[in-house]
């Protein structure tokens, strides 16, 4: 299992306030956008198999709405927001008022795809944003990109830093879903640090990670 | 695409191989290749879940073999024929090696899809195992499931249905 043997409950702990504060951050961003309360759940920070994970997202096969996004400079990682076709079509709807247009519809169109990609840089815009002000990290987002398909073919691009190092992964995963009609939008966040980057995240926060390597 | 129970799976970065009446699938590759090997006659097949191009490209000590080209084909070569494969009748199947995010193909990481079918393609070629068909590249994730006894190879897309090679 390589680095991530290194990983104590310590650690555990900080991953765990990295998604908090990021996903808190996001998730009220989102509530000003659609002026909704929005609620989110405790992160959990896991470590998985990547087969695991892709169960984690619903299976390889699952089709799912995901914006994915690299995350460059001090702790480089892999950023996914995750949405069911339903709760994403769900969004489009809300905020583009086409009340009467099927899933095939809204993501066919021009408006509903760039409302998602919009969603996307949002969300996390303001999760990385505020990671790098909590860990005083420089942390930069590539340009957001959009992907509508299967679980394992989107989840794969975030594990090829780790699958270098590991067959395992350390996912942090916060769900955040409204708070009237749970069912209209429920996303995930999945954060995907890069392996070399759990040192960075861990220092910066106070915590040496004594006895890595 | 086969429903019942005779269907083996192969998970991410993993190998398998069957007889039949058994047919073998692996699930949502995206820049990952799925390199079928099999012997007509025998109605013997292999499947690959291959995500990395290259065991040189490993920085640490243990090795998965099935997770890299160059080590996964070499492997699957060596379970077919403990399995009653013979070296010289087998031919092969591939797909995958999707760019799921075009637009983020600047650095070379995310340009491992094009990259993963060359390395394939060197790996089968170097042991003269020939490529009957393929379906690779594009920017869609794929599931394919091969069944030895007619070996087709078919693959099933989210925007353009299922296909059989």
């Amino acid at each position: 299992m390589s680095f991530v043997t290194n990983i104590k409950s310590k650690h555990m702990d900080i991953l765990q306030e990295i998604g908090n504060i990021g996903a808190g951050h996001s998730a009220t961003a989102l509530s000003t956008l659609l002026n909704k309360k929005i609620d989110m759940k405790v992160p959990v920070v896991r470590i998985v198999s990547f087969d695991e994970m892709m169960e984690l997202a619903g299976g390889p096969e699952h089709i799912v709405a995901s914006v994915f996004l690299r995350i460059e400079g001090d702790a480089p990682g892999s950023m996914f927001f995750m949405l069911s076709l339903t709760q994403a079509s769900a969004f489009v709807r809300h905020l583009t008022g086409e009340m009467n247009e099927t899933f095939e519809e809204l993501i066919s169109s021009e408006l509903g795809l760039s409302a998602l990609q919009e969603l996307g840089n949002i969300l996390s815009g303001s999760y990385l944003s505020s990671l790098s002000d909590f860990t005083s990290l420089n942390l930069y987002p590539t340009v957001p990109a959009l992907s509508i398909d299967m679980v394992g073919a989107i989840l794969g691009y975030g594990l090829l830093e780790l699958s270098q190092v590991s067959d395992y992964a350390i996912i942090i995963d916060t769900e955040i879903n409204e708070v009237e009609d749970r069912d209209s939008i429920k996303g995930h966040f999945f954060l995907l640090p890069d392996p070399d980057s759990f040192d960075k995240l861990f220092s910066s926060l106070g915590v040496i990670n004594d006895e890595s390597r | 695409m086969n429903q019942g129970e005779l269907v083996v799976k192969v998970g991410i970065a993993d190998m398998k191989v069957i007889k039949s009446p058994l047919t073998i699938r692996t699930s949502g590759l995206g820049s990952c290749v799925g390199v079928v090997i099999y012997d007509k006659k025998m109605e013997i097949a292999g499947l690959a879940h291959i995500m990395l191009p290259d065991s040189a490209l490993a920085k640490s000590g243990e090795l998965n073999s099935a997770k890299f080209a160059n080590t996964a084909i070499k492997e699957l070569i060596r379970l077919i024929t403990i399995q009653g494969g013979r070296i010289h009748a087998l031919d092969a199947k591939i797909a995958g090696g999707a760019q799921m995010f075009p637009n983020l193909a600047g650095s070379d990481i995310m340009r491992i899809g094009p990259r993963n079918v060359e390395a394939v393609k060197d790996e089968l070629n170097k042991h003269k195992i020939r490529i009957l068909s393929s379906d690779v590249g594009g920017n869609k994730g794929r599931t394919i499931e091969f069944d030895p006894t007619t070996t087709f190879l078919t693959i099933r897309t989210v925007n353009e249905g299922v296909k059989s090679i």
